[in-house]
């Protein structure tokens, strides 16, 4: 870790393409069969009971990979009956209940959990240079919490279902629907709990449990995205358990909270919801930032521009998050005043993402650039949160949001950010760390192809929307007047190509666990103590703790800041 | 209906502004895409791994702080100045002109109705002149829906339990779609109808020719009778209740010292929940009207209420 790598870049490795680091294990050294944590104990019991966080890691991944194709499956129903204008293909009642599904799977069981307890369970410590996450068996608990409620979920909404959407909005979901909505509820109100001990576990390890030598500033930008994450997960998903908990009792016990003919205030509810919601958009997307940040810096070969811009940034996302829901409800008869905060303060949230897009831009300055699939995506991810970021400035102008509310408008603009940045960010961090994880390298050239069809997929599929609720099309609706049909039908079609290229990987990473070339331990020439183990790594992560002494992607010499001395100054701090 | 456009029609006076805004953001936004994705390509070009460009190395002319500097401060000004800008058209979309032409409507699952001032009723369908302001005074019986008009760029929730304002001015004859924008189950897609806009003599004939039912007034005035409300509200009756004449605008002391003045909601909720404020100097015995009257008829009260208020004439 500590020889020099030659920050010219173009040295050693020059013109030879990207297959010119020794991603391949040499033979002989494949130390996985020694006590890999894959290997460290047999047996259904000895994963399902499994207290190290890499198994669990492994055990969520599999889990939210089921929901997201069953979530992504009623996507499918959707656009294929949005594709003739007519409701021909499912009844009002199960389009309803389908796009209800298709919200709620996605949003609690697919992206919540996706990078932090996939990735990021997996990473922490080992970045830290920790053993494991400081409680390893809150954090068995937490994916057990997941599983029942996600099956209880999953068994409601099929079997009976439930037609609010993801919202749950009053005195639809307490009085009207015939949903089971409690049920439903119920099962979120669940899952809630896993999040809350997730955020808690990565809480108190981050700040614990980092090696000797890593101080705040020498994080990656990684841990510091899960650590913001876990902020809000800690925070805002308390409050959707009581918004959740008091629809069940209006709903059991006729209290009236939210149904005015009971004497209550259907926008309490629309606040309590929205109190969670909106913070919770950053838990869907700060992750992904960080794998983003950790990929450009590999693949560039660069230090990441403006580290500490990078961490204030992350800071006040979260922080000023908290305090933006109101924009949800501009036409919902909040008062003039109201609606004027929260345009306002909305538009100040978007300075931080703004500078997270140019620093990314700018660590590409003199890199070194390697084009493989995880930088695809990466890239990806930063041309479409770019999108979907902009977008939420037109969303958050009050005369444009009068116009565009709950329209196709806003399904385009949160599927840019959720999809386009955080689902690419998934797929792009699976591709990175894959080697580490298994021990197996992926086919590069399918990974790229698979990249880039996403891309493509994704724009032909959600561009159109833009167009859609900028034409008044409004969203949720089972049948529409033909003129908006040319949209729907590229939409459509755009979603098939989507669709193929979401199960490309499936099957290439199926193929590499039993083809795939074995991996060295650092196939990418990354930095980062998780490169420093073995691919896959020993069951307790590193033989001794590791020691930092550099600063984080250390990839080429510190630049010189006017004074003349170095910004981070190598002075070995221990962590405080 | 038109046909296919990229462009909903800019039919009310509000649309041009609307997008005004809209096609600023979209300038600003596509310049900063391209800048990015120009950036990205240019530099994932230019510094591949191999190429002859400069790699690495100390930066030590690009100075993190004033890059950051810039970066954070630029797009903040020019973010606070799209806001006020935009925030600007947001305040004469609260204040509707007095004298704006008054429409009610009701929502309910999945129609809306609506009534002229006259007593003319409408099933999702709406006939408004040109170049009037219209005021919608909304309730709905059920849960929330939202009036929304595409090409006039307006929308507002119809939420339960409130009166729900919303106004506009129409400026071009033609038929323009009126959506439920507000998921409300079942029928949600099929709550739609048509707004009809047409010079004001055609509307004036248009009027002419409907049947006129009961107008809203006389409807509420007709209630005031039927459910007892004039045996406790009129000079002597059996109790001691405050006359409504004259109240609707005017302050309103309440027991225990506050004075609010008597607008709408203040009336809904005299009639609904009369145990939450009482008026100074009397007993809390008005039965709640919860439950035995429905948004239509508490919607005829309040008219009437209205039109006998402060400077009102009718009797
Ligand atoms: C049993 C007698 C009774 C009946 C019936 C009754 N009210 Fe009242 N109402 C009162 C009394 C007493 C008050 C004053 C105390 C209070 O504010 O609750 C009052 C207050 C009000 C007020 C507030 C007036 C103010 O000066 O603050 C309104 C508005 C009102 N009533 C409307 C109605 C309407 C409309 C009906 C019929 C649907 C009705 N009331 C039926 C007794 C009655
Ligand atoms: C750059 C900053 C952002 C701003 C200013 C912004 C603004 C907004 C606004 C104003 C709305 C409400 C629109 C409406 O309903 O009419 C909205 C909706 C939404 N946004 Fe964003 N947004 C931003 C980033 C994000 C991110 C990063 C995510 C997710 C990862 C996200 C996810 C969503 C979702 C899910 C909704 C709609 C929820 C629903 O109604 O079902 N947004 N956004
Ligand atoms: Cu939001
Ligand atoms: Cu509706």
């Amino acid at each position: 870790m500590n020889t020099i790598v030659d920050a010219q870049g173009s040295g050693s490795s020059g013109g030879s393409g990207s297959h010119s680091l020794p991603r391949q294990a040499e033979r002989g050294v494949g130390r996985e069969e020694a006590t890999s944590y894959l290997t460290a104990g047999h047996g259904v019991k000895s994963w399902l009971f499994t207290t190290d966080h890499k198994r669990i890691a492994i055990l969520y991944a599999l889990t939210i990979t089921v929901f997201f194709f069953i979530g992504g499956a009623a996507a499918t129903l959707i656009r294929m009956e949005l594709f003739t204008p007519a409701g021909d293909l499912v009844s009002a009642e199960g389009y309803n209940k389908l796009f209800t599904l298709h919200g709620v799977i996605m949003v609690w069981f697919f992206l919540v959990p996706a990078i932090p307890a996939t990735l990021g369970n997996f990473l922490l410590p080992l970045m830290l240079g920790a053993r494991d996450l400081a409680f390893p068996r809150l954090n068995l608990m937490s994916w057990w919490l997941i599983v029942i409620a996600g099956a209880f979920v999953l068994y409601v909404l099929v079997m009976g279902g439930v037609d609010t959407g993801w919202t749950f909005y009053a005195p639809y979901s307490t009085t009207y629907s015939n949903g089971y909505v409690v049920a439903a509820a119920a099962g979120i109100f669940v899952s809630g709990f896993s999040t809350i001990a997730t955020g808690l576990n990565f809480i108190v390890t981050t700040h614990t449990m980092r090696a000797p030598g890593m101080h705040w500033f020498r994080v990656p930008l990684f841990v510091w995205s899960i650590y913001a994450t876990a902020l809000i997960m800690l925070l805002a998903t308390p409050v959707l358990a009581m918004a959740l908990l008091l629809i069940m009792i209006e709903r059991l016990l006729g209290v009236g909270i939210f149904d005015p003919a009971l004497g209550g205030d259907p926008v309490l509810f629309e606040h309590l919801f929205w109190f969670y919601s909106h913070p919770a958009v950053y838990i869907m997307i700060l992750p992904g930032m960080g794998v983003v940040t950790e990929i450009v810096t590999c693949f560039a070969r660069r230090r990441i521009f403006g580290y500490q811009f990078m961490v204030y940034a992350l800071l006040s996302i979260a922080v000023v998050g908290f305090f933006v829901w109101g924009h949800h409800m501009f036409v919902a008869g909040q008062s003039m005043y109201a609606g004027l905060v929260f345009s306002f303060l909305s538009y100040v949230i978007a300075v931080p993402s703004a500078i997270k897009v140019f620093n990314w831009t700018a660590t590409l300055y003199r890199g070194s650039i390697v084009l493989d699939a995880p930088m695809l995506y990466a890239l990806g991810f930063i041309g479409l949160f770019t999108m979907g970021g902009l977008t939420g400035l037109f969303v958050a102008s009050l005369p444009i949001d009068v116009h565009v509310h709950d329209t196709y408008f806003v399904v385009a603009h949160f599927h840019y950010v959720m999809v386009g940045g955080m689902v690419s960010a998934f797929f792009g961090g699976l591709h990175f760390w894959w080697p580490k994880i298994t021990g197996r390298l992926y086919p590069e050239a399918w990974a790229r192809f698979a990249a880039l069809l996403m891309f493509f997929g994704f724009n032909m599929t959600f561009f159109p929307q833009f167009i859609l609720g900028w034409m008044g099309m409004p969203r949720r609706y089972h049948e529409y007047p033909s003129e908006f049909q040319v949209y729907h039908v590229l939409s459509s079609a755009g979603a098939v190509v989507l669709g193929a290229a979401y199960l490309l990987p499936l099957g290439y990473f199926l193929w590499s666990l039993r083809y795939g070339q074995p991996a060295s331990d650092n196939p990418w020439d990354a930095k980062g103590l998780e490169w420093r183990t073995a691919s896959p790594p020993p069951k307790h992560n590193f033989p001794s703790t590791p020691r930092v002494d550099e600063e984080a992607y250390d990839y080429h010499p510190p630049r010189r800041p006017p004074g003349g001395h170095l910004d981070h100054p190598s002075d070995g701090r221990p962590a405080s | 209906m038109e046909g296919l456009s990229f462009f909903p029609k800019e039919a009310s006076t509000f649309a041009p502004r609307t997008d005004a805004v809209f096609f600023t953001l979209l300038g600003l936004s596509a310049f900063m895409t391209l800048a990015v994705a120009f950036l990205l390509v240019y530099f994932c070009t230019r510094y591949r791994r191999g190429s002859k460009a400069r790699h690495g190395g100390r930066v030590s002319k690009l100075i993190d702080l004033e890059f950051e500097a810039g970066w954070s401060l630029i797009p903040l000004f020019i973010f606070l100045f799209l806001f006020t800008w935009a925030a600007g058209q947001e305040f004469t979309l609260f204040y509707p002109p007095k004298d704006a032409l008054e429409i009610s409507v009701v929502g309910k699952q999945w129609m809306w109705k609506t009534e002229h001032p006259g007593g003319q009723r409408e099933i999702n369908a709406l006939h408004i002149p040109i170049g009037r302001p219209i005021k919608l005074d909304m309730v709905s019986q059920d849960t929330i829906h939202s009036f929304y008009v595409p090409a006039f760029r307006v929308k507002h929730d119809v939420v339960p339990g409130r009166d729900n304002e919303m106004w506009f001015e129409a400026k071009e004859p033609g038929a323009y779609r009126l959506f439920c924008a507000e998921f409300c189950g079942t029928d949600h897609s099929r709550m739609i109808g048509t707004i009809t806009a047409m010079p004001p003599e055609d509307y004036a004939r248009w009027l002419d020719a409907q049947p006129t039912g009961e107008t809203l007034v006389a409807e509420g005035r007709r209630l005031y009778h039927e459910l007892g409300c004039s045996g406790c509200h009129e000079a002597g009756g059996s109790v001691r209740a405050p006359p409504l004449h004259g109240l609707y605008g005017g302050p309103v002391p309440l027991e225990g010292g506050a004075v609010v003045t008597a607008d709408e909601r203040y009336v809904r909720d005299s009639i609904l929940r009369p145990k939450s404020q009482v008026a100074a100097g009397y007993k809390p015995i008005m039965p709640s009207f919860q439950g035995s009257i429905d948004e239509g008829e508490l919607q005829a009260l309040q008219a009437w209420i209205r039109s006998i208020g402060d400077g009102g004439k009718e009797g």
